[in-house]
Formats: C-alpha cells, structure tokens, sequence
C-alpha cells in the first residue's frame, strides 16, 4: 500500500500499524508525534491503528523556535 | 533590605522565578544556544514542531531537559485556527506538556499576528484543556479577549517578529496591562537590553524574545543583559517612577 509520510510517497506492507510504519523508517520514538490524515494518534494507540492506503501520516517532533 | 525571593511569575499552575521566556530559534548551534540559555536564567523556553527526519529530534529537546527547563511548544508556522489545533495536540503527545504558545501568523512578510483565527484557536484550545499563552498584536481590545476566551496568559507584540524594532506602542501595552488579570508577557520586537526594560517598566509580568539573543554577536552576554534588564525593570517599577516634567526642578538645595 502507498502512505504519504511527511509529504512524501512511500510503500509499506499492506496492514502496516504507525507503529510498523515508524520502525520502518527507522523514526526515534521518544518526542514525537503523529497525526493520519489530520488526527492525532496517541501514542498508546500506535501499535493498534492500521494506516488505510492512501493515507496522509504527518510524524512531527520538536526544533528549535522562537 | 532588598527581597526578591518572593517574587514569581505564575501561568495557571506553573510558578516562575525568572521573568524572562527565551526562545530557542536562530541560534547557531546548540553550544551556543545553551550558553545563552543559561547566563539567561530561563525557566521556560519555546520549541517549534516540525516534520520529523529518519533521525527523529533536534537535540534541543535532551538540552532543555538536562538543563531542567519547562517546554513551551509553539504553534509557528500556522495561518489557521485548524492548524494551530493539530498542531498544538501534537505538541501535546509529543512532549506531555498542556502549555502552548498560540501562534497564528496572517503573512510571511510582517509575520503579525491573525486576530480572528488567534481568537477562534484561543478558544477552541481552552476548551480542549490546554494552558494557553497567547501572542497577540498590541491590541488592548484584542488582549481583552483573549483573556476572556481563557487564555493563562496574553502576549502582545512590542513589534514584528525579529526585527529588533523595539516596543513600537507603549501606551497600549499599559493599556493592556492596566486592563488585565492573567499575566502580560511582551512578545516579540525586543531589539536589546532597553527595550526588555522597558517592557517590566510598563508593567508587563515577563519578557519573550529569542532573536535579540541568538543572533546577537555574543548570544551569552546578551542573554545575561536581557536578565538583567528584566530584573531592572520590574525593581523600577516596583519602585515607582518619578513624574516626567517640562521644566527643571533642582535637586540640590538653593544657597
């Protein structure tokens, strides 16, 4: 299935959870945050939610910022 | 004698020695930024939520919590009441923090302030259990109602962010001061020390800035004349100000 990560175009296997998504891309775990498609996803909810084809996955963390 | 100790800045349930909220952004790296944010003497400092990379955070987040200060996320970059909602929840995951800087920019040029989103989002934060800080325009109106939407605390601009321009309207400000019953923390437009001064001089309850310290040619000197000049101000004002005359009055008795 295809899933835009943080804009881009990505494949994942079919029935992939945020969390299975997160480790493929390798993403840090602690400071982060994820919304699919415009919602977030707490984080105890990760391991659970299945991300649909097609969806939009926002993955955020904090920067420096005034 | 001269007792500070018992002086705090409180928003909502959070209490405050330092007067001075430093931002993070502009500075060149993080040495820098941690020299700065200590000689600062900050207890709260902002953070921006962007778009993770595979390596997941900055390195800001691990310096803010070894050097013990609280996070305030921002909502910067937002242009809508929707946007600085998500944004501001999932600064809340992210960071299991309920305070957030409110931000909702109209434009990229003058980066002011959008009144009808700023309040639409005030309003809809609160609601959700946030502890809101505002960043407003110098709008004593404005600030009036963002103090009724729940705000915790309303910050007016001094000037357009990063342009050092200084506190363009004073008397609005102590007009929103003289108004208010949350804290006022002037936001934005601190060019340097004087200025931070002024801001505590007028009677606002604490002083936001970042660029005036990041970008300055020593950020550590500048953080630590910011401190000072905040410290400065609110003893001044504290003190009560002579009145400002037209004419001389001597201050030495006549022979």
């Amino acid at each position: 299935m295809e899933v835009q990560v943080n804009g881009d175009d990505r494949e994942f296997p079919d029935g992939s959870t945020v969390a299975d998504v997160l480790d493929a891309l390798g993403t840090a775990r602690q400071g982060v945050a994820v919304a699919l498609d415009g919602q977030v996803v707490r984080r105890a909810s990760w391991a659970e939610v299945v991300v649909p084809d097609g969806a939009r996955l926002e993955i955020l963390t904090a920067v420096q910022g005034g | 004698m001269i007792d500070e100790s018992g002086d705090h800045l409180v928003i909502d349930d959070h209490k405050l020695t330092s007067r001075l909220i430093i931002g993070t952004g502009g500075a060149a790296n993080l040495s820098v930024l941690e020299r700065a944010l200590v000689a600062s003497g900050t207890e709260l400092t902002t953070v921006a939520m962007r778009r993770a990379d595979t390596e997941g955070g900055s390195g800001v987040l691990d310096l803010l919590r070894r050097l013990g200060i609280r996070i305030l996320p921002n909502t910067a970059g937002c242009r809508s009441a929707a946007e600085a909602l998500l944004t501001a929840q999932l600064a809340r995951e992210a960071l299991g923090t309920d305070l957030v800087k409110l931000e909702v920019h109209a434009d990229d040029r003058t980066l002011l302030p959008d009144p009808m989103e700023t309040l639409d989002a005030a309003e809809q934060l609160v609601a959700d259990g946030f502890t809101v800080l505002a960043y407003t325009n110098d709008d004593p109106v404005l600030a009036l109602r963002l103090e009724e939407a729940g705000c915790a605390a309303v910050m007016p601009l001094g000037a357009p962010i990063g342009t050092g321009l200084g506190i363009r309207n004073p008397h609005n400000i102590e007009l929103i001061v003289s108004r208010a019953s949350v804290p006022i923390i002037l936001d934005a437009g601190i060019g340097t020390a004087s200025d931070a001064a002024l801001a505590m001089e007028l009677g606002c309850d604490a002083v936001l800035l970042s660029t005036a310290v990041t970008r300055a040619q020593d950020p550590e000197r500048m953080a630590y004349a910011m401190r000072s000049a905040v410290t400065a101000g609110l003893l001044a004002r504290q003190a009560g100000r002579i009145p400002q005359r037209f004419w001389a009055h001597a201050s030495s008795p006549p022979r």
